[in-house]
């Protein structure tokens, strides 16, 4: 069982690479438990999207 | 449709964009420029607003590029794993001896995410947060994100190995991601 504080660092790599397997079951199976890392993965989420957004990329629509 | 204040609307993003990613307002003042000249002059044309942006964003992400390439050289990397010091140790400190959340420092739900990116304020906040971390670390995060290089790219670069890039995504993550929850996501701390 995954501890939180490894589930953070997976859920960051998440975010460069697509996880093995192994790790999204790991990973899934911590999640369905912890609301807590569920709302990690959220905010994570939030934040790719900000950056895409601050650099112009999907802007909302407004032509 | 494309008219002066849009210009200007646009080039305050840019220079915005710029100066976290430069820390060096003259150089990201030099740097839009260059890139709404070389926008503008070209024969191009626009299907839209949208179009455009992306457009003289596109230029002056190249811009970027080469000018962190350049500092690049001179970035002192043993720096880098000092600088995170603090953010590590803040970290550790949200976890229980276990290796889970402590109850108080759990994160939280953060409503309806979209509609933070629809206000001006929260982008201030969003900048505010960007520039409190390290130099570096910010750096390699904005490399990342902004600049949409993968972490292969980031550790040739700098010079860094993949898992001292992770170690530092991972930290910039978690620092911007406790700095919006706390001054802009805080319960209670905003009107509505």
């Amino acid at each position: 069982m995954l501890t939180c504080k490894e589930a953070t660092r997976m859920m960051s790599e998440a975010q460069d690479r697509k996880l093995g397997a192994g790790e999204r079951l790991k990973l899934e199976m911590h999640l369905s438990l912890c609301r807590g890392c569920r709302n990690f993965r959220q905010q994570m989420d939030f934040l790719r999207a900000a950056c895409r957004r601050l650099v112009g990329r999907d802007e909302p629509g407004q032509d | 449709m494309i008219d002066d204040s849009f210009i200007a609307e646009v080039r305050s993003d840019m220079l915005r964009f710029a100066q976290l990613q430069l820390r060096d307002a003259a150089l990201a003042e030099d740097a839009v420029q260059e890139a709404l000249l070389g926008a503008l002059s070209g024969e191009r044309s626009f299907s839209g607003r949208s179009a455009l942006k992306t457009w003289v964003f596109s230029i002056l992400r190249n811009k970027i590029v080469d000018l962190i390439r350049v500092q690049s050289r001179t970035t002192n990397v043993s720096a880098l794993g000092e600088e995170g010091a603090s953010l590590d140790q803040a970290f550790e400190e949200l976890f229980k001896t276990n290796a889970h959340w402590r109850p108080d420092t759990r994160p939280r739900g953060w409503g309806d995410p979209a509609e933070a990116l629809r206000e001006k304020g929260f982008w201030d906040v969003f900048e505010i947060c960007l520039n409190h971390l390290p130099e570096n670390t910010a750096r390699v995060f904005m490399m990342r994100e902004f600049l949409e290089f993968d972490t292969t790219e980031v550790c040739q670069t700098l010079d860094i190995s993949v898992g001292n890039c992770n170690v530092i995504l991972h930290r910039a993550r978690n620092g911007l991601r406790r700095c919006l929850e706390s001054s802009w996501f805080a319960p209670g701390e905003k009107p509505c």
